[in-house]
């Protein structure tokens, strides 16, 4: 079993307490950045240790928080971006729900390195009971010095706050974020300027995702190099997968980077195979905005290497034949599941979760909804599918945040790797709909 | 002083100006099209994306090509930037795309609707948009309601430029209507029906870019290209009192404020001269107006095309 640096506690009954997660060697990092090292010794650990962000687009964290301005007398923010709400992604519920005093503690550290005076928690309106569940241990964390004025006798103080969304997915988007904190409506901004120049208020601000910010903890403790030691190449230390889909045991993994796919789906200490014996099919790598994988590259890349668990590996062969790691929302597929119906599937959350503000994609995902539901429900031709093609590449790159791209490309790599399966569904869409619904269904549909 | 090139026209520009602003200075083919940026409204730009240029070289620091197509209005020049508007293909496609996406839930109802001939939607459908839609599921629709009892709002038609929220930031005291719902669904709105009335949300309609907005004193009452434009002015306490009047013989049929060649509000002692609604509906008699001449539309849509200054025109004594 791979070491595991975040989770590992996890299941110890009472750890979301602030005594219990104390005894199991909880917030060392804060005693340890504080009393021993200056805020860029810590900023320094972080970049030695390679850490990239968890959220998604997996920018190196270090490097991101040495691009933060620091002009003089101007307040910095350090957000915590728990919005998470990518379709097949729930690693960061899992954590914030059994061990959110980790949270903290990686907030406390991080915002010490970054200076700043008052961080906040941005958590998705869904998570409302995690939302109760951070509040107690923050208030657990003043009372036990831990935030507040003069932290542990450093000088250092800390106000930490949670601030609930109203449950969209666009506020995960980092600048979205801000203005939904901000208190206005979650439309991305323009960029630049980049939050780290102007962020939260106009303030130079940090955005970090909940498991970049635990991952620090045991950078901090062990340190960057240590933690660097794990991984490979560009792919260092551990990650949290959420395993879902047909596989016989889904659930959040934490993984050390460079694990074969093959020993993540098939191995017995991780998701043991596919469930009930069927042959997998397809795999949604990182979340539902990242390319699907057909059966054939999913353990195996295009040139015939393994394919591995890493940034590098997942995306070898770009678009064409690779995928990325994003998030982690690893979703399997197979031998019955429906390709098209699924493509429909995220295709109507990306129309649903659009913003709005910018016309390709706020036109064009409802666009590609309606054409992929004909299709599914048997009322599709062949000019459906090169006209989705030809949408995805007018959306992809031409809007103000990456949702647009995000909703593009599972449709342009599902075209590209299961066209035979759409083609079915225009040519046969009978039996397609009696496949997908079964044969009352499928009579009445058509 | 920066230099910039845009499709092989180099010029000189002041530090921060956009790439938008920089053609515009050079003016003609070169200028990319804007549906959403109103340089009059601080904030506004980014969302339509028919702007988008290409920008082969970042600058003469950093020649390396920006990756994507860049919303110009946005963007600002930097020294030695080589940007491609007319002369991209791909630039060309992807605004093709754009205008499509703006199409693809707006309804073809040019023939009845106010805007026709000065719309900016309708100039870039001639020029982008291919003859036949490839959209054929059903059109998002919307009530058309009253905000205000001057102003009706026809959201079918509306693209989202969010120039009408920024009119009603900047020029007014409080802001009622805005955008409501995400997505497609989003619309602009006022909360409950809330009626928008203060002195300045007429100039909603004027910086308008479609049909969503307009004018109840005036609506159906006659196509824009049979109406005369004049300029005219009147003494208005509340505002600059510059506006244009558009008349059918001896009657004003309505009245905006004057707009440049990109639709947008001219400046007027370096001041965007905004009208107040009295002068926009309530003047209609033109006795109120001191009219100064015809004015020129110097825009290249069907309400320009060749019937303005005669020789009668030029003739002072026909004037009124």
């Amino acid at each position: 079993m791979a070491r595991k640096l975040l989770i590992e506690h996890a299941e110890v009954e009472g750890i979301a307490s602030f005594d219990i997660y104390r005894k199991h060697g909880g917030y060392a990092s804060v005693e340890k950045a504080l009393k021993t090292m200056s805020p860029e010794d810590v900023v320094e650990e972080v970049k030695k240790s390679g850490l990239r962000g968890r959220g998604g687009a997996g920018f190196p964290t270090g490097m991101k928080w040495s691009f933060l301005a620091k002009p003089e007398g101007v307040e910095r923010h350090l957000v915590c971006n728990a919005d998470e709400s990518e379709p097949g992604t729930f690693k960061d519920r899992y954590l914030m729900e059994k061990l959110p005093h980790l949270l903290i503690e990686g907030m406390i550290t991080s915002s010490y390195a970054l200076g700043a005076r008052s961080s906040y928690i941005y958590i998705r309106g869904e998570f409302m009971y995690i939302l109760r569940i951070l509040e107690k241990a923050i208030a657990e964390a003043y009372k036990n010095g831990m935030l507040g004025k003069n932290i542990l006798g450093s000088g250092y103080d800390l106000d930490l706050i949670v601030t609930p969304g109203g449950g969209a997915y666009i506020c995960g988007e980092e600048t979205a974020l801000l203005e939904s904190l901000e208190g206005k409506r979650g439309n991305p901004r323009m960029k630049p300027p980049f939050p780290a120049v102007k962020g939260l208020w106009g303030n130079p601000t940090v955005v970090n995702n909940v498991e970049s910010i635990a991952a620090v903890v045991p950078i901090v403790n062990h340190g960057g190099e240590s933690y660097a030691s794990i991984g490979i190449e560009r792919s260092t230390g551990t990650k949290l997968i959420s395993a879902s889909g047909n596989l016989v045991r889904p659930g959040v993994y934490e993984i050390e980077l460079g694990l074969t796919v093959e020993e993540f789906i098939y191995g017995d200490d991780y998701c043991r195979g596919i469930a009930n014996g069927k042959k997998l099919k397809a795999c949604v790598p990182g979340g539902s905005s990242v390319p699907i994988l057909p059966h054939y590259l999913v353990t195996k890349t295009a040139a015939g290497n393994d394919r591995l668990m890493t940034y590098e590996s997942l995306s070898e062969g770009g678009f064409e034949s690779g995928s990325m790691l994003g998030s982690g929302g690893f979703i399997v597929f197979d031998e019955d599941q429906c390709i098209v119906r699924n493509t429909w599937n995220f295709a109507r959350f990306y129309a649903h979760e659009s913003c709005g503000q910018c016309s390709p994609c706020r036109e064009g995902t409802g666009w590609m909804e309606k054409v992929l539901y004909r299709l599914e429900h048997g009322n599709g031709t062949l000019e459906d599918i090169s006209l989705l093609e030809d949408i995805n590449k007018k959306i992809e790159g031409n809007t103000i945040c990456p949702l647009g791209d995000a909703a593009a490309w599972p449709v342009a790599a599902a075209i590209r790797h299961f066209r035979d399966e759409f083609e079915w569904h225009v040519q046969s869409p009978n039996e397609a709909l009696k496949r997908n619904y079964g044969l009352i269904k499928a009579k009445l549909e058509v | 002083m920066i230099k910039v090139t845009i499709d092989d026209v180099e010029i000189e520009v002041a530090q921060g100006t956009t790439i938008l602003n920089a053609a515009r200075q050079v003016g003609g083919e070169i200028v990319p099209p804007a549906m959403c940026y109103y340089s009059k409204l601080p904030g506004t730009g980014g969302k339509c994306r028919t702007c988008l240029v290409e920008v082969a070289a970042g600058s003469s620091a950093d020649p390396r090509p920006m990756p994507k197509l860049v919303a110009s209005c946005s963007t600002t020049v930097m020294d030695g930037m080589i940007v491609k508007n007319k002369t991209s293909e791909k630039v060309q496609k992807n605004r093709g795309g754009v205008v499509e996406f703006l199409l693809v839930n707006h309804p073809l109802d040019c023939p009845v609707c106010d805007q026709a001939g000065e719309c900016h939607l309708q100039d870039l459908g001639y020029e982008h948009g291919s003859a036949q839609t490839r959209y054929r599921e059903n059109r998002r629709t919307f009530k058309a309601i009253d905000i205000g009892n001057k102003i009706k709002l026809h959201m079918n038609r509306c693209i989202l430029c969010y120039r009408c929220v920024a009119v009603a930031n900047q020029l007014t005291d409080k802001r009622v209507h805005g955008v409501l719902n995400r997505g497609e669904h989003a619309e602009i709105s006022t909360y409950i029906e809330n009626a928008i009335e203060n002195d300045f949300s007429g100039n909603m309609i004027d910086v308008c870019p479609v049909g969503a907005l307009t004018d109840k004193t005036f609506r159906f009452k006659s196509r824009v290209w049979f109406l005369k434009p004049y300029e005219a002015e009147c003494a208005c306490d509340k505002c600059s009192g510059k506006a244009v009047v558009w008349m059918f013989g001896n009657e004003i049929y309505r009245i905006t404020a004057r707009k440049d060649s990109y639709g947008e509000v001219e400046n007027f002692e370096d001041k965007a001269a905004w009208i107040c609604n009295d002068c926009r509906f309530d003047k209609k008699d033109p006795k109120k107006w001191n009219l100064i001449g015809p004015r020129k539309i110097d825009r290249h849509s069907v309400i320009s095309q060749g019937k303005y200054l005669t020789k009668n025109d030029n003739n002072p004594k026909l004037l009124r």
